[in-house]
């Protein structure tokens, strides 16, 4: 696995042209809005959509932040805010890529049936550093909760992120760097 | 007796919260500057650099380290010579910890029902294991263990004659399945021995030990590296994206044994191995 050289600079909202673009590996800088959700939000959002029911934000070319951060402290935006476990959304993320999501962020494998429905709904999944999330917070401009606030750190919020620096693990064509990396650097016996 | 305010003990828990999700212990700063030398992985690199760079931040600014500032586990060596005055020590532990996590500005990741699920709010309750120990100090170790780790962790019932290569195995193995959920590089905490629950608590005691510290037995300090070389050979590297440095350290915590059984637990510790400890 090669990382390629250069950062790529995205801006949310995802088309899939830029999609398109994104290749398992590449080192990308997210500016714009972002939307924070981890596994009760995803719940909602899911009922939500069964229920034809309008979602808090704009969910057409969106990225998701699997992310709880901690609070801000006075005078601050927003606490540490690094990715949390992405698999336990896996059950969740078909139906929204469906629904128009283009991106998400987090860390760790997904499952087959999301790697499919990046192909097929052309979205892609990038890793954060997990554990970097003092220094993840300084990238976030602005936060505010926009749906769901009795969840506590698992409310939905709106970021507005510059030079969001992520990795791209799964892109729309069935990359996945999580297996290439690990295949490059294991040693048998 | 010597008698301990229960506004001491409270106020100790609070600060030691606040300062093991925030100030990294030197021992891991060292690991992740000696995993810099080793690591050949460009990404890996670069992630070890981030991880040096976020604790100093965290540091600085007596932020969180990681977003999840974990469940509160503290461990309590109380004297039998000690006794807590205006209260008792269960409650002051518990009244340090919401302290700690709301003045602290840590996040309240537990909730109340595993299946209902409503945020306590506060952080607690704690998970508090005690020792009466002989004299008239009081311990206090608060250990802040975050969620993504602790999902990847497992007991088995072995048996006896599955021996040490079965324990090895079954380590080597959860830590391959676990590949980069847990957030590596990781600390792994083995338990081997005592009964099914004791197992898993000598797994989760075996996370405070200092990284760079030889087990006493050379039997299991043996083992501990030989599993370190093993768990290394695996590619998973900082953060599952390959590389040499997939885990810091292996420690071991072994107990006697019913001639039945031989239980092994592993707790898997992220790369934020977080602890801070008082005598009051």
């Amino acid at each position: 696995m090669n990382l390629k050289l250069g950062t790529k600079q995205i801006r949310t909202p995802l088309t899939d042209d830029v999609v398109k673009s994104l290749r398992t590996g590449d080192a990308v800088e997210i500016t714009g809005l972002i939307y924070t959700a981890r596994d009760l939000a995803h719940k909602r959002l899911t009922d939500s959509l069964e229920k034809g029911e309008s979602l808090p934000f704009n969910i057409i070319g969106a990225v998701v932040y699997y992310v709880g951060p901690s609070p801000a402290k006075p005078g601050r935006v927003i606490g540490s805010c690094g990715p949390t476990t992405s698999y336990r959304m896996d059950v969740y993320t078909p139906s929204l890529l469906e629904a128009g999501l283009k991106g998400m962020i987090g860390k760790g494998n997904r499952s087959p049936a999301v790697i499919e429905a990046l192909k097929k709904y052309c979205g892609v999944y990038f890793a954060a550093v997990g554990g970097a999330a003092a220094l993840l917070s300084q990238r976030v401009r602005a936060a505010r909760v926009i749906a769901y606030e009795d969840l506590g750190p698992e409310a939905l919020q709106e970021l507005q992120v510059e030079n969001f620096p992520v990795i791209v693990v799964n892109d729309c064509y069935g990359g996945d760097l999580y297996q290439e990396g690990v295949k490059e650097y294991k040693r048998e016996g | 007796m010597r008698a301990i305010p229960f506004a001491e003990i409270r106020d100790t828990v609070a600060r030691l919260c606040v300062e093991a999700n925030c100030i990294l212990g030197d021992d891991v700063i060292g690991a992740f500057k000696k995993g810099l030398e080793i690591e050949e992985s460009p990404t890996g690199k670069e992630i070890l650099s981030q991880l040096l760079e976020n604790q100093e931040i965290a540091r600085k600014e007596m932020m969180p380290i990681c977003q999840d500032t974990g469940w509160a586990v503290v461990w309590v060596e109380i004297g039998s010579d000690v006794r807590v005055a205006g209260g008792e020590l269960t409650s002051a532990i518990q009244a340090g910890v919401a302290k700690g996590y709301t003045e602290g500005y840590l996040r309240k990741s537990i909730v109340a029902d595993p299946l209902r699920r409503k945020n306590t709010g506060n952080n607690t309750p704690a998970i508090i294991y005690t020792d009466i120990v002989p004299g008239d100090k009081l311990k206090i170790i608060v250990q802040p263990k975050g969620g993504g780790s602790e999902n990847m962790s497992e007991v088995k019932m072995l048996s006896a004659a599955d021996g040490a290569l079965g324990i090895k195995r079954f380590v080597i193995e959860r830590v391959e399945r676990s590949q980069a959920n847990p957030c590596p590089p990781v600390i792994v905490g083995v338990g081997i021995g005592g009964t099914f629950e004791k197992c898993a608590m000598l797994a989760k005691k075996a996370l405070l030990r200092e990284i760079g510290s030889t087990h006493p037995d050379p039997f299991y300090a043996e083992m501990e590296k030989e599993l370190l070389d093993e768990i290394n050979k695996l590619g998973i590297g900082p953060q599952g994206l390959g590389g040499r440095v997939t885990a810091l350290a292996v420690f071991i915590e072994a107990f006697s044994c019913h001639i039945a059984t031989m239980p092994c637990a592993v707790n898997i510790n992220c790369h934020a191995q977080r602890h801070k400890s008082a005598i009051l």
